[in-house]
Order: structure tokens, then sequence, then C-alpha cells
């Protein structure tokens, strides 16, 4: 950015007011003393908590260490990599999460891209609408998971008692293999729909009236205008909203843990809540490592998309 | 220039030019879509109120079958059980909730002292490999927690900082400094940087220029980023629960998480610590909508 050459510049700043012309020192490089000064700090804090563990997880992925058997971890290469990559109880897992980012997302983008466009075809009440709208998203997944669990409860929960006084039939929304999944679906989808319709909503907001005018002089329909204008405008901007919703999703663990535990089985058992039960039930830090850095990898992938994807949208 | 909600109800619809032909089919259909969203906010936001509900209502219309929608007995007394313990004193929830409070108050601290500077030096200085030093520093904050803790759980085993509030303080500022930079970046982008310009023509070094002309005028921007830190550290509930233990230490995601899995569940309770667990968040949440697009996607998002 910008790079300005000032002529009197000091490194170490006590006196305010008017001083003599720059001591020695280029203001290039006390720029660049300072830049380290005020960045490194931040840097170091992430170097520790975020990358000294995953290099020690990359460690461990090829050890046969356990957390409670303590004793030396022993190199067995790649060991636990072949391990996971072919084990069949990892398979049914991707696949349950795949299931579950799919059908989350997809139904949170198509609802909350639905609720902007209403909303933004609103003259009045489009502040208060989307501020009601918001409320699930700024509540702790913990609240949410709770919350939902109660309701869903087979004999006393309210959405159960609803289906009755309806003349419809109870479901055991939790501790049933099918729905279980549907469940932890429509309960994520409850709570994030607010984030797609908020991104949603800024584009919709941002699409030039005059070509609206332009389409209506012409006499097209909704429908054109919607196909033709809204949505090629409105998708950049959608997408990086969708992207970010998966990248979330696919780490899911908490909405797990409490709403179902992974059960009933292990029907709803993310990639995350089998690397916690891998580590933590079954103490195999070892495999657990190998498992999470084989994860990582997936989300760094995912995240470089979206990253590249993002700064595409910015310079364009 | 981040989106606002407030700015989304000032901009006037695109329809008000459809010609006269169709006005009737247009007032159908708005009837059509004033239903579907009247719909779609009822059940978005029927399970805050049911929340709500269940904290007030006895113990007896908690559990009724069929549900009680409107006539039920209101009590206060789950509200009193968040706090007080039953054998009076301070009750575990009470505690967690305080402890909840130092957590959040002191890693969103942490995470602004180091996170506003730094952004700075990222909007003002050429750094190398500046766009690659970004990315990295938001891909850190997508990692699996799940993953995280392993190392981080091993890690604090050896340093003793396993249940302890320092542990989780460390860990969340870690994990709000890169939405703390991000976020701060955009906000410094839109402070000229010819004003530090000319304080330094003047005889500021940069420093005094930064401390004097541009914080300032970032104060604003500071605290809404450090109001969504606090939100985030608030709510973490992954760290919190396999990186504490004791109720001394405890925050309150776990703590209230921790009220079920015995063999009765108190819905009441958990309903009213819910609330009051809710509550702040909401408040300061609302007190943020206007950068709250920039906020929930780290910083990314603003136009």
């Amino acid at each position: 950015m910008s790079d300005p050459v000032p002529s009197t510049t000091d490194g170490s700043g006590q006196v305010a007011s008017a001083r003599p012309p720059a001591r020695g020192r280029s203001p290039r490089l006390s720029d660049r003393g300072l830049a380290v000064a005020f960045i490194s700090p931040a840097m170091l804090l992430l170097l520790a908590m975020s990358v000294f563990p995953l290099l020690w997880a990359l460690y461990l992925s090829f050890t046969d260490y356990s957390a409670t058997r303590g004793g030396p971890a022993n190199f067995i290469g790649f060991g636990n990599y072949t391990a996971i990559l072919t084990s069949a109880q990892v398979h049914t897992r991707a696949l349950t999460t795949v299931i579950y980012v799919v059908g989350a997302v997809g139904l949170q983008t198509v609802l909350g891209f639905g609720i902007a466009y209403l909303i933004s075809r609103r003259t009045r009440g489009r502040g208060v609408l989307t501020t009601l709208f918001l409320v699930p998203m700024m509540l702790s997944p913990v609240v949410v998971g709770l919350f939902w669990r109660f309701m869903l409860d087979a004999q006393f929960g309210v959405v159960n008692s609803m289906l009755g006084s309806l003349g419809l039939g109870q479901v055991e929304w939790l501790t049933r293999q099918r729905t279980a999944l549907l469940s932890l679906i429509v309960v994520d989808t409850w709570q994030w729909t607010p984030f797609i319709m908020l991104i949603a909503l800024a584009g919709l907001t941002a699409v030039p009236k005059y070509l609206y005018e332009a389409a209506s002089i012409d006499r097209a329909s909704e429908w054109f205008k919607f196909r033709t204008i809204t949505l090629p405008l409105v998708w950049p901007l959608l997408l990086i909203a969708v992207m970010f919703r998966a990248i979330e999703a696919f780490r899911l663990f908490d909405l797990v843990y409490i709403l179902t535990n992974g059960g009933p089985g292990v029907s709803t058992e993310t990639l995350s809540f089998h690397i916690y039960k891998v580590a933590f039930l079954g103490f195999n830090t070892g495999t657990a490592s190998a498992y999470g850095i084989l994860m990582v990898l997936v989300v760094i992938v995912l995240t470089q998309l979206y990253l590249r994807y993002l700064n595409k949208l910015k310079e364009g | 220039m981040a989106v606002s909600v407030d700015e989304a109800v000032s901009t006037g619809p695109a329809r008000d030019h459809t010609p006269p032909a169709r006005r009737l089919g247009g007032r159908g259909r708005s009837v059509l879509e004033v239903t579907l969203l009247t719909v779609l906010a009822v059940v978005m936001l029927f399970p805050v109120l049911w929340m709500i509900e269940t904290s007030i209502k006895e113990n007896r219309d908690v559990y009724a079958i069929p549900a009680k929608l409107f006539d039920f007995k209101v009590t206060l007394a789950h509200y009193k059980d968040v706090f007080v313990d039953p054998d009076g004193g301070r009750s575990a929830l009470s505690v967690s909730f305080l402890n909840s409070v130092v957590v959040a108050g002191v890693s969103t601290v942490l995470a602004t002292v180091l996170g506003v500077p730094a952004a700075w030096a990222y909007s003002r200085f050429a750094v190398k490999a500046k766009k690659d030093q970004l990315f990295f520093i938001l891909s850190t904050r997508f990692m699996p927690p799940v993953v995280v803790v392993i190392p981080i759980f091993l890690m604090y085993r050896q340093v003793g900082l396993i249940d302890n509030k320092l542990g989780l303080i460390l860990i969340y500022a870690a994990f709000n400094v890169p939405f703390t930079i991000w976020m701060m970046k955009g906000f410094v982008d839109e402070v000229p940087a010819e004003y530090e310009d000319a304080a330094m023509l003047d005889g500021y070094t940069r420093l005094q220029a930064f401390r004097r002309f541009t914080l300032p005028l970032l104060m604003p921007g500071i605290a809404a980023t450090a109001v969504f830190a606090l939100i985030f550290s608030w709510n973490e509930f992954v760290f919190a629960t396999f990186l504490t233990s004791s109720d001394s230490v405890r925050t309150a995601p776990p703590a209230i998480a921790g009220l079920i899995g015995g063999t009765t569940t108190d819905w009441g309770l958990v309903a009213a610590a819910s609330v009051v667990f809710a509550l702040p968040v909401l408040v300061f949440a609302y007190l943020v909508r206007k950068h709250l697009i920039a906020g929930v996607t780290l910083g990314a998002v603003r136009r």
C-alpha cells in the first residue's frame, strides 16, 4: 500500500513536537522494524498455539503413541494412515459427513437465499425482519443443541406434540437411524440459514436498481429478471457464503456431541466426532493424530479454494 | 464499506415501476410473499420463544403431554436455581458464568492488543508475501477444533495448563487473533494513510502518528471487533469441554451441557441457564449489527 517518504522519522518516538531532520536511520528501515515489532507477537501466538500443535500431531501420526498408556512413542511409518484410509468405519463416517454437509448446506442455501429474496422485495419492516431472522445464528451450538434435543424429545417434545395435534404420527427424531441424521441437518439448517440469508441480502441490495428498471421498460417477466439480473449478480457473493458454510459444516463436532452423541449406533458420527472417539475414548492418540492430519489436509484444500476465490472476487 | 442491516432498510425496492396492467397479480403475489415470510419468521423464532417459555414454566407444565403453549403457571424458580444453590450459596452454574466472563474478557483483550497493531502494520507497510501471510493467518482459524485439541491437550498436560483458565484464555486468544487481524485490516484500510503522512510531516514519528491520529479513528472498529471476539469466546464449547474439568474453572457452555446426561434432566433449569447465557450475546450482537457480515465471515467479506 502506501509507502510515504517522510523527512523525519525515528524509531524511538518520545518527543512530539518539531524535531530535527532524520538522525541517520532511513525511514524505510524504521518502518520495517515497526512492522516486525507489530506483527511478530500475533504471529508468535499463532505459531505456538496453531502451527506447533499441528506439527506435533504430524509427528504423533507416525507413531503408536497413546496418551494414557504413556511410554515411548514407537515410530511406525505410515501405518496409521493406511489403517485409516482402508478402514470401513472411516468410510462410513466420511459418507455421513458428506451427506450432512451436502444436505445441510444445500438446504441452508435454498432457504437462506429464498428468505433474503423475499425480504429484499419488501419496502417496510426490513430491518426488524432481518434482525429477527438473525437470532439463531448468534446462539452457542450448546444452547441450540440442548434446546432442539428437548423439542425433538419423542415423549414430551413440542415437535411431536404439534404433530400429534395435527393428527400425524409420532416420530422418534433422535433415536432412529434415518431421522437422527435428518434431525441433525434440520437443526444445523435452522441455525445457519440466517448466515446465508445475511450475505445473500447484502448481494441483493447491492444490485443496481436501474437494471431492473431497464428490464421493466422492456416488459421482462419477473422470472426473466431474476434469472438474468438477480442471480448472476448475487451468485459470486452467495458462493462465498456457501463455501464458508461447507468448511464449517465439514468440521462439525459440538452439535453432534450435544444432540445425538453420534447415535443411534454410529448413524450421526461425523469425521470430527469419530476423531474425538478415537482420541479421547479409545486413547489411540497416534491414530487419532493421523486421522486429524488427513482431515486438516482436506480443510486446507477447501480453505485454499475459498481464499483463492475470495481474492479473485476482491480484485475483479 | 460493510453492508449494514440499516442500509438494507433504507434502500427502496426495485419494483415500483411495474406496469399498471400487472398490479393486481402483483398484489396477490405480494400477499403470498408476506404470508410466506411470516410463516418462516415464526418457524425460525419458535425454538427461541419455546426456550424462553420453558424457562418460566412450572416443572409440571414443562413435561406436560401434549405440550402447553399458552395456559401454564409462571415461575421464576428456574432462574433462581441458575444462580443459587439448593442448599444456599452460589451455584456451580453461576461460578461457570463468572469463569466465562473472565476467560472471554481476558482472551478478547489479548487478541485485540495483539491483533490491532498487526492489522495496522499489514495495512500500512509493504510486508513481504503479505497476501500469503494473511491467508495463512486466516486458515489457522479454519482448523477443526477436535484435531487441534489433541496436541494442545498433550502440550497443556506437559506445562500444567489443563483445567486452568490461562490455558483457555491462550487458546481463545489464538483463535481470535486471525479474526481480529482480518476484521481490523478492513477498518484500517478505510482510514487514509495520508493522515499519518501529514502528521509525520509535522514532526511526529510514525508510531506517534498511529497513536494520536489513526488509533482514535479506529476505536469504533476496535469496539465492534472486540465484541465479535467476545461472542466467539463466550460461545466456544469444544476446547472448553476438553481442557477443563473442575467446577471452579469450567466455563458456561460445558457447564450447561453438563446439566443433561443424568437419569433425569431438569429442562426448566437448562432453559433458564440457556436464556441467561444467550441474552448478553444477543444484546451485543444487536450493538454490532452494522458489522455483522464482516463479523460472521471472519472479516473476509466486506463491501
